[in-house]
């Protein structure tokens, strides 16, 4: 067991999502950086669809229950135990009845707690992450949230440290074309990939917002609403457009410019308010 | 890209999806029903549309797949797969029943009778957990959507826009000109399966009181 003493401005659970239940409207969900999350896993010896914490800006304060081993990746925040520094991207144990704390990421906004077992809240249709636009999954966590760990151990780790850098300053996306390039005129592909975009304050797991050169429409009329992946970056009227993460929507109505990579989403989850970004096609 | 003779056109959606575009929802189910017969290798999620199914695969698309995809049948033979229609209970009370009469030129008792004998089908989902755009609604009772949406719409409201019918799974914004409520329990994640209106699911409103 874990027993919260500060959630930090936003601290979920977050796993590999829910996939397969599109078509009834349920997005996938699951850990916007799923590269850290998978690393703090491996970490700490679990299985691959154990569920972690993902802390959003810092701040997260935990007591341990008992002997546990945890492991932090993802945004590099301080990591402390009873205040006194402890490593990152290293697996720790922690002693019963003692506090881990995460301060604010330098860089980065994501950070990934993981405990050996996995986070034991009960599945909600195969899955334990917290699903921000529908509200499916466990509530964010809150003072005094109580976290069963689970049982989803696999072998013991070996692994001391993993050598993880920090998040890149201004990042570079790669895009493949959208469904609707033909929507949006000439140059907006252009536009996109050849000047800075910056993040845009109302940005959550749902999606960035972007600011940068305007991407003129070359036809009026409205699209009919379609399916929405994670990377897909929409433009609607006024332009500016919406870099989609996990929590997407299961279907837009705007057209679909660009579409980032799977293997860039974990740069894009890591971007926060105010900063820096690039496209540049990926092929 | 062109579309093949049967009106199919695929569409590049990065790299882990493709998106098929049809002429109609009919098209559509066929689609759909194809792909839920005879998936993809590796295929995670189909998510039809109005005019679209996205194909989510665990993998690249390649081009093997854009050639089966656009030699998919957009004519579904046989029946859905799922059985007998679900019949809702619903209670014509709905806050805009009045006006949707008027619009449609009909006293109320004909505009709900002419409700009840609709046989739906659910299209697609998208708009929250368990929702389903309902087609088959005549052309004389089509209505456009409320000038000003509602701040907050009751679970279980029964609505028209357009083309569509369909019910609020739970309490939400929405603009749809709401002429009736059920009781009925539209998603619930302890169920199977969670959503009482999937996507090929055949639909009836039954008038109470």
């Amino acid at each position: 067991m874990l027993t919260v003493l500060a959630p930090g401005p936003l601290t979920t659970v977050q796993d590999r999502g829910r996939p397969g239940h599109a078509g009834i409207g349920v997005t996938r969900s699951g850990a916007a950086d799923p590269a850290s999350a998978d690393l703090a896993n491996r970490l700490v010896g679990n299985r691959p669809e154990a569920a972690v914490l993902e802390v959003t800006a810092g701040g997260l304060r935990v007591r341990a229950g008992r002997t546990l081993l945890v492991a932090v990746t993802g945004a590099p925040a301080p990591v402390e135990i009873d205040g006194r520094p402890a490593p990152f991207a290293a697996p720790t144990t922690l002693h019963p009845g003692a506090v881990l704390a995460l301060g604010a990421p330098h860089r980065g906004l994501r950070s990934y707690v993981a405990v050996r077992g996995g986070i034991g809240v009960p599945p909600v249709l195969g899955s334990r992450s917290t699903d921000t636009l529908s509200g499916l999954g466990p509530p964010p966590l809150a003072a005094g949230t109580l976290l069963p760990v689970g049982d989803l151990a696999g072998e013991e780790p070996f692994v001391d440290v993993a050598p993880v850098g920090a998040p890149q300053d201004r990042p570079v996306l790669h895009v493949l074309p959208g469904p609707r390039r033909e929507w949006l005129a000439d140059a907006a592909w252009h536009a996109l990939t050849a000047q800075e975009w910056q993040v845009g304050n109302d940005s959550d797991r749902v999606g960035l917002r972007l600011a940068g050169p305007h991407l003129a429409r070359a036809r009026d009329g409205e699209l009919p609403s379609e399916g929405l992946v994670p990377g897909a970056l929409q433009v609607p009227p006024d332009g500016a457009p919406v870099l989609f993460l996990a929590d997407h929507p299961v279907t837009g109505g705007y057209p679909v410019l660009a579409v980032v990579v799977t293997a860039d989403l974990p740069l894009a989850a890591q971007l926060r308010p105010g900063d820096g970004v690039h496209f540049r096609a990926a092929r | 890209m062109e579309r093949s003779g049967t009106g199919v056109r695929v569409l590049p959606y990065g790299d882990r999806a493709l998106l098929v575009e049809v002429e109609d929802a009919s098209a559509v189910a066929g689609i759909r029903r194809a792909l839920e017969a005879g998936p993809l290798p590796g295929q995670r999620e189909l998510v039809p549309a109005a005019r679209t199914v996205l194909v989510v695969l665990d993998r690249a698309p390649t081009d093997h797949d854009v050639a089966v995809l656009r030699r998919l049948p957009v004519t579904a033979a046989g029946p859905e797969a799922t059985a007998a229609p679900v019949t809702l209970p619903v209670v014509w009370d709905g806050p805009d029943l009045a006006e949707v009469a008027a619009l449609v030129g009909r006293a109320v008792p004909d505009l709900v009778a002419a409700l009840t004998e609709v046989e739906f089908t659910v299209a697609f989902g998208g708009f929250a957990p368990g929702f389903g755009y309902l087609t088959g609604l005549p052309a004389e009772l089509h209505v456009p959507r409320r000038a000003t949406p509602r701040t907050r719409v009751p679970a279980g409201s029964v609505g028209l826009a357009g083309p569509y019918a369909g019910v609020y799974p739970r309490a939400s914004p929405g603009g749809w000109q709401l002429v009736g409520r059920t009781d009925a329990v539209l998603f619930d994640v302890d169920r199977e399966p969670p959503a009482l209106l999937a996507p090929g699911v055949r639909v009836r409103f039954h008038g109470m009181g």
